[in-house]
């Protein structure tokens, strides 16, 4: 870390009392390299209560009365097929869902939390938050009444736990609410969650996407196998800022303004149209070009047609902002093209090349981030050699990557593997050739193109394969194309750690994470590494309450991967979606949903 | 008459069985399930993967699977799409007056643009009319809809700004205006299918007219002194139209179950769109419910066609 500890901790303690100023606070350690989530993180487990109002977009924006506004239609490719988030598929559904219910806190672009249904952020000094990390208490919003007129209370938040972790409700949110113990209800208002060990990461259950609270009342006769005949899920009640009026699972939603709503003035809009379906070109024209739509979500177009689009454009522009989502190719430690007790890629056959430190640094310094970033990105993306690159809390300054032929030539010389007649290398009788492997998708199959030429530059033989995306990612153990299989010597694909805390986007590298046979290829550690230290790293920080020393055992497991070459960090890519000029007070957060504080949306006429 | 139709209808019965066992074997062999999301977000356990398999029946052998399937179908049960977790004829059913619709329309537009052209091509065969309107059609056949559909958006909605190509089956607006929105937004998927149909049926309609033109019989009607227009309208576009009516006969399933890329490029909510979703992601008990009962409609229209055979032509009988 660049600040020594103790020094940080009196420095918080000033800001927290009103002794220093926040905000130069926040710019100082900026500059230092830690981060606006990092240190908001920092302060709200320091900060009173009373410090901590819901900055919502800065917006100059302060509506008089409710609604008005009209119609603001959004146009999603993918379309969303469900509207509950603890039985979705994809980030599609969990929008569609997040317009209707609210999680008692959302997170803000720099990731602070920002009460929702929660009256205030649990802190140690307001008693929210435990001193051994176990336990959590949540004061719920009072006066906040669902679509139906009902009260909002503590029952349908204790509700929705016991509806995820139901294994016959077969609910997708069920991780984060798994290591609760047990939740007290205190009164109407108030409840005691308690969890299984100290959890730094009290902010996942009832926050954020998958913290979307369920009315008891409604869902509660619908929990476990009884789910899918919920006609909840086709009609839901919640305490959002619209309430559903009609959906079409793939193709449309229809909601409109809950005028009970329990921010003052809120809403502005009387309708919104969510529509689903078609292609992301198309739904970029339909915003940029004829005005269709206000908004279009997630736009994975290649940069020359994205460009295109906007400058032909005259009602709408595209609109970046930053996400932790991570291009990135990995190098397999075991042999896929032997097979030990049937299965390949089995820890006991180790890659023949790949386990080699001096190949794996000749590859990495091979790929041209750069020409990857410029022609193919754009502003989607940018060249990267972290792992953990946002919440920029946890990114490291130590690591750094460079591109040069030369020196991966160098490399693969001194580990001993010589040119031969053909110009490919080979040593003891063995060829250097690859079977590199992606998902069909044009701007990864581009940028295979860009790597298989650098490689076969240096003398590396690089066959490409594409796999269906639906097939690729799938979990379908028979299947020997899928990601966790890793039948290939190396694979291409984009992850994300999900939610602002990385811990559970660190333990794809974890010893007991790896995929096989065993575990029907479920393991989340699909390059088969194994390092004691990282398994150590990462069990310490599960339990680390202390902010600053977990980031920086994150760091730390970050630098690791990095050093070993367990993976080749390639872009850092961005958020990308379509606005129309006169939509306003829109605040994107990777963190959170597109539509986290939708009730702040405005039009300006 | 009404023993053929019984051996027809019992005959149909094995052929539907069959049909389902290769459909449903084929899909179940397909690689890939609806999970894909899932497996990269690293705060889903695999566990939760692991256990929706289990829920939706996705590790049991196919025969178990096909007789869980087979049997609730025959109870009126279609199954539950693994995306919405609601009921398969629910869904089908949302997108059936969407797809009825457009199709509806579009094969109407068709028949009503094919039917005179192909006539009066037929009876001056070689015209100038002729010409153009054989050119036409084998263009307008040869160029696939995704590429019409493509060329009348890029004119339509790009450069000239009149029509929106995004289709909406929630209009903001009532009376007069909702109509004529609803007819601006369904015009160019309309005509583009209408025009592919057109151009096939306009090319076949002429080929049936001018087998029957020559015949004896409507020479012994010009004899009769029959004006030309009695002539063609009643002597040859009845016997001419027989075989055009199985084509359409034999087309009508399509209308129920939409136009895949069609509805695709402009967004309509019709039940090509749904399957082409639920192929995607890998949504089975969706595709089987759409691709059976496209099966049975074939089987259904096949039979009427051969029934409407035997009122149009007398001279076939059933026995």
């Amino acid at each position: 870390m660049p600040i020594a500890e103790p020094e940080l901790r009196q420095w918080v303690c000033r800001v927290v009392e009103g002794k220093a100023s926040r905000r130069q606070f926040m710019r100082i350690m900026l500059g230092l390299g830690l981060s606006a989530p990092f240190i908001a993180n920092l302060l709200t487990t320091y900060t009173p209560a009373a410090a901590q109002g819901a900055r919502v977009a800065p917006s100059a924006f302060t509506p008089t009365k409710r609604g008005g506004g009209g119609r603001l239609r959004l146009l999603w490719w993918q379309a969303p097929t469900i509207a509950n988030v603890h039985l979705s598929t994809g980030t599609k559904d969990n929008d569609a869902s997040r317009v209707v219910h609210e999680p008692l806190v959302g997170f803000n672009r720099d990731g602070e939390f920002i009460p929702v249904l929660a009256e205030e952020i649990p802190s140690f000094d307001n008693g929210g938050l435990s001193r051994d990390g176990t336990g959590v208490s949540w004061r719920l919003k009072k006066g906040v009444v669902w679509h139906d007129g009902k009260p909002f209370t503590a029952d349908d938040v204790i509700f929705t736990w016991e509806y995820a972790v139901d294994p016959a409700t077969g609910a997708v949110t069920s991780g984060s609410y798994q290591n609760i113990k047990q939740i007290d209800k205190l009164d109407e208002h108030t409840i005691k969650v308690t969890f299984v060990e100290p959890t730094p990461f009290w902010y996942d259950a009832f926050c954020g996407v998958r913290g979307q609270i369920l009315p008891k009342h409604l869902v509660g006769e619908y929990k476990g196998q009884n789910s899918r005949n919920s006609p909840y899920n086709l009609k839901p009640v919640g305490t959002g800022p619209y309430k559903m009026v009609e959906f079409k699972p793939g193709d449309v939603a229809l909601y409109e303004i809950n005028p009970h709503y329990h921010v003052p003035n809120r809403p502005f809009f009387d309708m919104i149209e969510l529509k689903g379906g078609g292609d992301a070109a198309s739904a970029a024209r339909a915003v940029i070009q004829t005005g269709e739509f206000d908004y279009g979500w997630n736009l994975q177009v290649e940069k020359d047609v994205l460009e295109r689009i906007e400058r032909q454009g005259t009602r709408g522009k595209v609109v970046i902002f930053p996400q932790a989502n991570l291009e990135h190719i990995q190098l397999n430690r075991t042999d896929p093209w032997t097979e030990v007790d049937g299965e390949r890629s089995s820890l006991k056959a180790p890659h023949p090349f790949l386990t080699d430190l001096l190949v794996r640094q000749a590859y990495n310094v091979a790929v041209d981030r750069r020409i990857i970033a410029e022609q193919l990105y754009g502003a989607a993306g940018q060249p990267t050699s972290n792992f953990i690159d946002s919440p920029t809390r946890f990114q490291s300054p130590n690591t750094s990557w460079e591109y040069s032929l030369e020196q991966a030539a160098q490399r693969l010389d001194q580990a001993g593997w010589k040119r031969v007649s053909d110009g490919f290398r080979a040593k003891d009788g063995r060829r250097m050739k690859l079977v590199y492997q992606t998902s069909v998708n044009p701007v990864r199959q581009k940028t295979q193109a860009i790597v298989k030429k650098a490689f076969e530059k240096i003398g590396i033989e690089v066959e490409l394969k594409a796999v269906n995306a639906g097939v690729y990612f799938s979990s379908d153990p028979a299947n020997s194309d899928t990601v966790s299989h890793f039948y290939a010597d190396i694979q291409m694909f984009s992850f994300s750690p999900g939610s602002p805390d990385p811990q559970a986007h660190l333990n794809r590298f974890v010893s007991w994470q790896i995929a096989q046979k065993a575990n029907n290829w479920s393991g989340r550690n699909v390059v088969r590494w194994s390092n004691v230290e990282y398994d150590r790293l990462w069990k310490q920080a599960e339990g680390e309450l202390d902010p600053v020393k977990r980031a920086a055992l994150i760091i730390r497991m970050n630098d690791l991967l990095i050093e070993d070459v367990v993976l080749i960090p390639v872009i850092w890519r961005n958020g990308v979606r379509a606005m129309s000029h006169q939509l306003q007070g829109v605040e994107l957060s990777d963190w959170d949903s597109d539509f986290w504080a939708l009730a702040y949306w405005y039009r300006e006429t | 008459m009404h023993k053929y139709l019984l051996r027809r209808f019992l005959i149909t019965i094995p052929t539907l069985i069959g049909i389902s066992l290769v459909l449903f074997t084929v899909l179940a062999m397909a690689p890939g399930d609806p999970f894909e999301e899932l497996a990269l977000n690293p705060n889903i356990p695999a566990e939760v993967r692991l256990n929706l398999r289990q829920q939706f029946g996705l590790d049991d052998p196919i025969p178990v699977r096909y007789v869980r399937w087979f049997t609730s179908m025959l109870r009126g049960d279609w199954g539950y799409s693994f995306a919405s977790r609601v009921d398969v004829d629910r869904l089908i059913l949302q997108r059936l007056p969407t797809t009825l619709f457009v199709l509806g329309t579009a094969y109407g537009l068709a028949l009503l643009i094919a039917l005179p052209v192909g006539v009066i091509s037929a009876v001056r065969p070689y015209s100038l009319f002729d010409q153009i309107a054989t050119t036409l059609a084998f263009v307008g056949h040869s160029l696939p809809t995704f590429f019409n559909g493509l060329l009348f958006i890029l004119l339509f909605s790009l450069y000239l700004d009149w029509l929106p190509f995004i289709y909406s089956t929630t209009i903001e607006a009532s009376g007069i205006r909702w109509v004529v929105e609803h007819l601006r937004q369904a015009a160019m998927p309309i005509a583009v299918l209408g025009l592919f149909e057109a151009a096939s049926l306009t090319r076949f309609i002429r080929a049936s007219i001018l087998d029957v033109i020559h015949q004896d019989f409507v020479t012994t009607a010009r004899a009769k002194g029959l004006t030309e227009r009695r002539t063609v309208l009643w002597h040859v576009l009845r016997n001419a139209l027989i075989p055009v009516i199985t084509i359409v006969a034999l087309q009508l399933p399509g209308i129920f179950t939409g136009a895949v890329i069609t509805e695709q490029i402009f967004r309509v909510p019709g039940i090509g769109s749904l399957l082409i979703t639920a192929i995607q992601s890998t949504d089975t008990p969706v595709v089987m419910a759409i691709t059976f009962v496209y099966a049975m409609l074939v089987v259904v229209f096949n039979l009427v066609a051969d029934i409407i055979y035997g009122f149009l032509d007398p001279r076939i009988t059933y026995s």
